[in-house]
């Protein structure tokens, strides 16, 4: 396959950036899109260029670590894949193919096609967590789970955090991945205690750090990887509802956005 | 107005999803009234005054004026704020964008709610406004007879065709805004369940559909026959 190329080029953080185009020959459609882009960056070395900084760790779709906007789906065209996961076969020989890094303030880009995804670790700091050692792993029958609840948080646990939500978004929101970590733990009994404190620091958390506002547009939903439903959202508005509503204040130091 | 802007995100947006449904079941009423606009009985006339001297008198709507007018000024503001945080998170936009797939409508909300914005201004100077002394009454072939004449001004206003045509267009817009804002009002406030949610869903379709139908027949009717 041929292929024209283009890529976002970034020097560092405060450079200004500019789409580079190139052509890269005799791709395999076998090849997966990764491997085209080392492909291509195997050339620039050859050619004493830098090469393009993207992304990327295990290659079998479970880290969360590539991120690549293409052809303005993130994580490329198909449903339910990482960028990894995704192969050449799936573009029109002789087709341009545009590779953006995320665009979001709260994902500021590093260099090139490479993004700094802290703000996601920081929002599970302030909350995504049990604030005491549960154990190893329970005997199956020692703590009764509903299977429909234990099935909902195991979906929602299937977050990778690699931020495609923010990506895909218009306003560049944060809710489906929040959701999802407040999900997985609101819905088993050891995250329950917490709940409550846990949904308001990590709302707060989410605010401070300027991601953008949930308006329903659902785009999140139709492009993780992971398929994480927007029903976690839901739940997620419920329980900050129900915890601004019904829970009694205990949040003493700390400062929740009211 | 400080604490009003730092409420958080999930706050804001129960509060539009309050303000918003407010909006949506004071609609339904407003429409039912409108309807004796048109010779739908022999004393059309009569029930529209009737119905509309009890919506400007009664105690208890005068009381729900003042929400309702709330509702109109949170739902706006709070709209306008939170458009802004989005605009402001988003920086530096993409080259290529907007392939996924989404609630359509909902990307024009903010475009949808200021047209209809503006022309609720141009409404309140033609009706509300006229009751409180502001503005005066919308001139037409019809006399009309006092400030509470609220017939032959919307009559006066009907017979005139550029203004029956833009009401029609705007009310197609506000069904675009509804048909997103019904579902998601329920999505904000973490009304979803999985046997309940797609009739949430068809029941706001059909209530984007219906509503503004309901009242593009009354221009309608008017460009046809008069």
């Amino acid at each position: 396959m041929d292929l024209k190329l283009k890529i976002w080029r970034q020097e560092n953080a405060k450079a200004k950036g500019r789409f580079e185009t190139y052509h890269v020959t005799n791709i395999s459609p076998d090849c997966s899109f990764l491997e085209m882009l080392d492909i291509l960056n195997e050339s620039l070395v050859d050619k004493f260029e830098m090469p393009i900084a993207f992304e990327h760790d295990c290659r079998e779709g479970i880290c969360g670590t590539c991120s690549l906007y293409i052809n303005g789906r993130p994580h490329g065209p198909d449903a339910g894949i990482t960028v990894c996961q995704m192969h050449m076969r799936r573009f029109k020989d002789g087709s341009t193919i545009v590779i953006e890094p995320w665009r979001a303030r709260s994902f500021p880009v590093l260099r090139d096609l490479m993004i700094d995804r802290t703000a996601f670790d920081e929002i599970i700091q302030a909350g995504g967590y049990i604030s005491i050692a549960t154990g190893n792993a329970p005997d199956a029958h020692a703590l009764p789970v509903p299977k429909n609840k234990a099935d909902l948080a195991m979906d929602a646990a299937a977050c990778i955090g690699c931020g495609a939500c923010v990506a895909a978004c218009k306003n560049a929101s944060a809710m489906l991945f929040v959701s999802a970590k407040v999900a997985q733990l609101a819905l088993l009994p050891q995250g329950r205690p917490e709940a409550a404190r846990r949904v308001q620091a990590m709302v707060a958390k989410m605010d401070e750090l300027g991601f953008g506002n949930c308006t329903n547009t659902y785009a999140c939903e139709a492009e993780c990887p992971k398929e994480i439903k927007i029903t976690n959202i839901a739940l997620m508005n419920r329980e900050f509802f129900a915890a601004k509503v019904c829970s009694q204040k205990e949040m003493a130091g700390t400062s929740g956005a009211g | 107005m400080s604490k009003f802007l730092r409420f958080s995100s999930l706050t804001k947006k129960i509060i539009m999803a309050f303000a918003g449904g407010f909006l949506m079941v004071f609609l339904p009423v407003h429409l039912g009234i409108n309807f004796f606009i048109l010779p739908i009985t022999e004393n059309h006339q009569d029930i529209f005054r009737d119905a509309v001297h009890f919506m400007t008198t009664f105690p208890l709507i005068k009381v729900m004026e003042i929400v309702l007018i709330a509702a109109f000024i949170i739902h706006l503001l709070y709209g306008f704020i939170l458009q802004v945080q989005n605009w402001v998170a988003r920086p530096v936009r993409y080259k290529k964008e907007g392939w996924s797939h989404t609630s359509f409508f909902s990307k024009f909300m903010i475009h949808t709610g200021v047209i209809i914005t503006i022309f609720l201004v141009i409404h309140f100077m033609n009706f509300y406004f006229v009751r409180l002394g502001l503005t005066s009454p919308p001139e037409g072939p019809y006399r009309v007879a006092d400030d509470h004449d609220f017939y032959f001004m919307a009559v006066n206003l009907f017979t005139n065709k550029t203004y029956s045509i833009v009401y029609i267009v705007l009310l197609v817009l506000l069904g675009f805004h509804l048909n997103h804002a019904f579902q998601s009002a329920f999505q904000s406030l973490g009304l979803t369940h999985s046997k309940y949610t797609p009739y949430i869903k068809a029941i706001g379709d059909i209530y984007s559909i219906v509503v503004p139908l309901g009242f593009i027949l009354i221009p309608l009717y008017f460009l046809i026959y008069y």
